[in-house]
């Protein structure tokens, strides 16, 4: 019943360890015109982010960073945008049509809606998979509370 | 490429003793390797954006398969009743399966040298349709965005999915 | 050529997985090195001897026969993506009915239906 995550020392470290982690999915998602890289890779690693907090400090305690209610809406929110950015394009003459200035080659802002569509993804992919994962985790202390099955530990 | 005969033997060996380990957490494991594997071939064949993305998702199916199986690995598992009819059945097919497979193989284009009709637009027309310098990136967010869109449906569907049945209400105790 | 009936061989140990074992997560495990198989064969077509990977850089002209065939990369990345949601739906399945049925293994699953 008292689970809250690991111990003392995986606390401290994992302080320090999850900003970086989760930059490094910002970076890559927000890169993925110009290197490899993209919205779905930097998603997955967004949700691993979230599932390192899960796994060092407990469920409670990742409750109050990111809810499951508040991970579903992002995950609806990161689809309708990629919806969004699609529709977009009607208004300038086709689906998925790339309405945006292009820019100039190798720079930041450069490839129109390919941007906003890697941030889209982002959320959408990180989001859903932290949800799927935290429902699974609380389906199975939920059980050990439930059941006392201290013999499977 | 010899090196990529060696990992591919590599993955062929980590499959098998994935699938007839005895404890789960050992089969999960030998899984990774699996994997790892497959991102070494895709780092060899140029293709980085898949070795990032194999990597992550990997790590990921790893951390979901032990979360399902770790308290719940049972050594009282039903053995299979070995006789030398169905080792007989099974050896037919993979044979009849392989050899039609290569067969079929001798069709395909030799490797190294692939036909790329569609492709060839796509690389010419990538900087200056899209300004994207990645250019599977401009594939998969301008010239397909169609794929990526079911592709994302096809996910938001899994994962709604995924949560309908684990949920807790409306279960029956 | 080689390379390709070694992937053909992966596949067919994922077969053999899905179709004889019989317990719910190494029918899964199957799954997981089908999909593998069946991506690293699709990459495996695309592969151009000394291509580069399909990523300009400043300067660099955009000749196809210089780069490795990014349409199969592209929807592979889709490929892999999708597993993940299929393996996670699943998982929540298979730990659905060991709540429910108290095993993994899919005989005794048929004999408790009740």
């Amino acid at each position: 019943m008292k689970e809250h995550g690991m111990s003392l020392p995986v606390k401290r470290i994992t302080r320090i360890t999850v900003a970086l982690i989760f930059f490094y999915g910002l970076y890559i998602a927000i890169h993925g015109h110009l290197s490899p890289g993209g919205g779905f890779a930097g998603g997955v690693i967004f949700a691993l982010s979230m599932i390192h907090i899960v796994l060092a400090f407990g469920r409670e305690n990742t409750m109050k960073v990111l809810s499951g209610a508040a991970a579903s809406m992002l995950e609806s929110a990161g689809a309708l945008a990629f919806l969004l950015i699609a529709l977009g394009g009607v208004f300038a003459g086709a689906f998925f049509l790339n309405f945006l200035p292009e820019g100039e080659p190798f720079s930041l802002f450069s490839a129109g809606t390919i941007v906003f569509s890697n941030m889209a993804i982002f959320v959408k992919v990180g989001a859903g998979l932290f949800a799927v994962f935290l429902v699974m985790a609380l389906l199975r202390t939920d059980d050990s509370v439930q059941n006392n099955e201290g013999e499977d530990r | 490429m010899i090196e990529l005969h060696i990992i591919l033997l590599f993955m062929i060996v980590a499959a098998f003793l994935a699938i007839e380990m005895r404890g789960l957490l050992s089969s999960v494991i030998a899984l990774g390797a699996v994997g790892m594997g497959l991102v070494l071939q895709f780092l060899l064949l140029r293709a980085p954006d898949l070795a990032i993305v194999q990597l992550v998702v990997e790590i990921l199916i790893l951390i979901i398969l032990i979360r399902a199986t770790v308290k719940l690995d049972r050594p009282s598992e039903s053995r299979l009743r070995e006789n030398w009819a169905y080792l007989f059945c099974v050896l037919l097919f993979g044979g009849v399966f392989l050899f039609f497979g290569y067969r079929a193989l001798t069709g395909l284009p030799v490797f190294g040298d692939p036909a790329m009709r569609v492709s060839s637009y796509y690389i010419e027309n990538a900087l200056e349709g899209t300004g994207a310098a990645n250019i599977v990136s401009a594939i998969l967010l301008d010239f397909r965005a169609y794929d990526t869109l079911g592709e994302v449906t096809i996910l938001f569907t899994s994962i709604v999915g995924a949560i309908a049945v684990l949920r807790k209400i409306g279960r029956k105790k | 050529m080689s390379l390709y009936f070694m992937a053909l061989v992966l596949f067919c140990i994922g077969v053999y997985g899905l179709v004889v074992k019989k317990n719910l997560i190494k029918k899964i495990i199957g799954l997981v090195i089908i999909e593998n198989a069946v991506n690293l064969f699709l990459i495996l077509t695309g592969f151009r001897t000394g291509g580069e990977a399909p990523i300009l850089e400043r300067g660099m002209e955009a000749v196809p026969e210089h780069f490795v065939d990014p349409l199969p990369q592209a929807m592979i990345l889709t490929s892999i993506v999708i597993g993940l949601g299929v393996i996670a739906l699943l998982v929540a399945i298979s730990v659905r009915i060991y709540e429910k049925y108290g095993t993994f293994d899919v005989t005794k699953i048929t004999e408790l239906k009740g």
